[in-house]
């Protein structure tokens, strides 16, 4: 293996780097589609929102696994103190990844669709995509030497690597016709993918969290204990089998759902221990309140809470009846993949790209206005969604066109939360970016 | 030294169980399942060829900005559907598909709509939470 230095752990920043510009370009879109819900017809004839919407979803999910590739293999430098088996491999890697998101955008700006959620692109660029993981695959497994006695950290890493091959492969097996051939199969095999997909990333993300918190707080007791494996195993559980609740109200097998809600339910341990453990937390939070990519882990926990309790809800079938194909669905989304993933990722920004003092005075501001609008943002889609669960569940339903105009007015507060979301994320990832320039120089 | 065994039996376990409930479901069919004939797969693909599902959900999935499509083949007649698909409106945008391509598309819909019902209101909720299709 190659002695660490700071050119080495470099290309792995690099990642994040690629992701911060990705993050800003996908909220743009995020906006732009946005403004398509409340001024009907809004730039359709240059960027339709069949067009945007991908834009948005996939340079927001590329922010989230660059970001994530690039957390994970920085921290597995530092944790090994050496640097990873290839930098050339993660070199090339990069530029993959960069070169297949380039032919994405210009896919879809050509109304060039493969059309399945959520890789929307055409199935021929998720061979680049697979080349890309195949080579992460390697460079991780030549790093890491063992697994005896690993922290849970590596375990979460592993189990993310593996698992987003895995149900990359998954999503695809609709190009056969022995699995594209039953329209109900189809769409349950889909989302089985899908559903774990998100679990793998998360995987990756929360044992990047769990790094940057001991590498903190040096204490790194936790890592190891029983109560952080009982923890990651819960998370696999779900990984592994609570997808179904994205398919409820699909005519599938009852036994996927019984399962999937039942598995859902042990996540209520998770809350449970959220709950416990808030008063401590709270106190822990205080003495490092100041490190900036502190705040946005306790942020995140805050989020994790918000996330779950409405995840939760929505895993019972009862109530998904009513929440399914609302934007209810699209809150919890959203509050999962910017209240936990991006923040969780800003903090490894933070941590690992940001040198010298964090300017904690000028970012107390942007850090209320961006959890203010957040929240915001995330209830006026829960208010809009509960309006539309009960248009769903009317006997006598007004139009579809009707009803959506009826909802305008929590779309509008939705465009401005996220205008203001935008504004406030833009400059975290300014902070960064000018402090790593001005350090290169 | 137990716990470390004890992780590794727990993981191999999850992912047995996790492979097999993989085989099962990519093996079995439900039994209101609809397989596809050449027409209506051609349709399918259509539907994805022009990303209908970006605004349109089918059994609530999809995006938000149109309405759920699943059942539209027995609320509208065909000539309605291929007007609104040639036509658009103010936020659709139109489309235009050849006449074979909307054959296809509509036997796709038509399949679709055989498949079952997307309407929650077709859902009877046991005290349990559970739920079940009237
Ligand atoms: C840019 C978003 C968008 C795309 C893409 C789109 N639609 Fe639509 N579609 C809409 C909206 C919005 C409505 C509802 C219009 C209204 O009721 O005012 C609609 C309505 C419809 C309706 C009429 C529903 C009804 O019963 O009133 C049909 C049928 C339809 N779309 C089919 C399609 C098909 C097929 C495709 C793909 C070829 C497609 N749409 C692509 C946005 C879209
Ligand atoms: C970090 C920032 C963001 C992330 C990670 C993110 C992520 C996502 C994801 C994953 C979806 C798919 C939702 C689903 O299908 O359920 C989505 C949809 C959407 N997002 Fe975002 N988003 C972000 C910011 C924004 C912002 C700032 C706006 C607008 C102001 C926005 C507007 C939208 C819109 C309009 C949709 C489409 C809803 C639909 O399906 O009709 N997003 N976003």
């Amino acid at each position: 293996m190659e002695v660490l230095n700071k050119n080495k752990k470099a290309v792995a920043s690099r990642f994040i780097l690629l992701g911060l510009i990705l993050l800003v370009l996908g909220m743009t879109f995020g906006l732009i589609g946005s403004f398509q819900y409340i001024i009907p017809g809004f730039a359709k004839h240059i960027l339709s929102f069949e067009q945007v919407r991908p834009l948005h979803v996939s340079s927001v999910v590329f922010w989230i696994i660059s970001g994530a590739i690039g957390a994970m293999f920085t921290y597995l430098q530092e944790y090994n103190n050496k640097a990873i088996f290839s930098t050339l491999l993660l070199k090339i890697q990069f530029y993959l990844f960069l070169s297949t998101f380039t032919l994405i955008c210009i896919s879809y700006l050509m109304s060039v669709f493969g059309g399945r959620e959520y890789w929307e692109f055409p199935p021929i660029l998720g061979i680049p995509m697979l080349i890309s993981w195949v080579l992460l695959i390697i460079n991780f497994f030549k790093s890491l030497r063992t697994l005896q006695h690993q922290p849970v950290y590596i375990w979460m890493w592993l189990t993310g690597v593996i698992f987003f091959l895995i149900t990359f492969l998954e999503s695809y097996l609709w190009l056969s016709p022995f699995f594209r051939n039953y329209i109900i199969k189809d769409i349950t095999i889909q989302w089985k993918s899908y559903g774990s997909m998100v679990g793998s990333w998360n995987m990756l993300i929360y044992g990047s969290s769990l790094f940057c918190l001991e590498k903190i707080s040096g204490n790194k007791k936790y890592g190891h204990s029983k109560i952080a494996f009982l923890l990651y195993f819960t998370g696999l559980f779900n990984l592994m089998f609570n997808w179904g609740h994205h398919i409820y109200t699909l005519p599938t097998h009852h036994y996927v759902k019984h399962i999937s809600y039942f598995v859902s339910m042990t996540e209520l341990f998770i809350i449970g221990r959220i709950i416990y453990l808030w008063k401590s937390s709270l106190t822990e939070a205080q003495k490092y309140f100041h490190i900036l990519s502190y705040r946005f882990i306790v942020a995140a926990d805050i989020w994790v809470f918000l996330t779950l309790l409405l995840a939760i809800l929505m895993s019972i079938p009862g109530i998904n009846v009513y929440t399914h194909g609302t934007h209810i669905t699209v809150a919890h989304t959203m509050g999962a993949t910017i209240g936990i993933n991006t923040f969780l990722l800003l903090a490894f920004g933070f941590d690992i790209l940001y040198k010298g003092k964090h300017h904690q005075q000028y970012a107390r501001l942007p850090f209320w206005i961006l959890n203010g609008s957040l929240f915001i943002f995330w209830i006026s889609l829960i208010i809009a969604g509960i309006l539309k669960a009960r248009w769903q569940m009317d006997t006598h339903q007004i139009p579809f066109s009707s009803m959506m105009i009826q909802l305008r007015p929590f779309f509008i507060l939705f465009t401005i939360s996220g205008t203001a979301l935008l504004i406030s994320i833009s400059y975290f990832v300014y902070l960064i970016m000018r402090n790593y320039l001005s350090n290169k120089k | 030294m137990n716990f470390e065994k004890n992780k590794i039996i727990i993981t191999i376990g999850l992912f047995i169980i996790f492979t097999f409930y993989s085989i099962i479901l990519y093996t079995s069919v439900y039994k209101n399942d609809q397989s596809t004939n050449d027409t209506n797969h051609d349709g399918k693909l259509i539907w994805q060829k022009y990303n209908c599902g970006a605004c349109h959900q089918i059994y609530g999935l999809g995006g938000y900005l149109g309405p759920d499509l699943t059942n539209e083949y027995a609320k509208r007649s065909e000539a309605f559907i291929i007007a609104f698909i040639k036509n658009g409106n103010n936020t659709m945008p139109q489309f235009d598909l050849t006449d074979q391509e909307l054959h296809s598309l509509m036997q796709f819909l038509k399949l679709l709509d055989s498949s079952g019902s997307s309407d929650p209101r077709t859902f009877k909720i046991n005290t349990n939470g559970s739920i079940e299709q009237e």
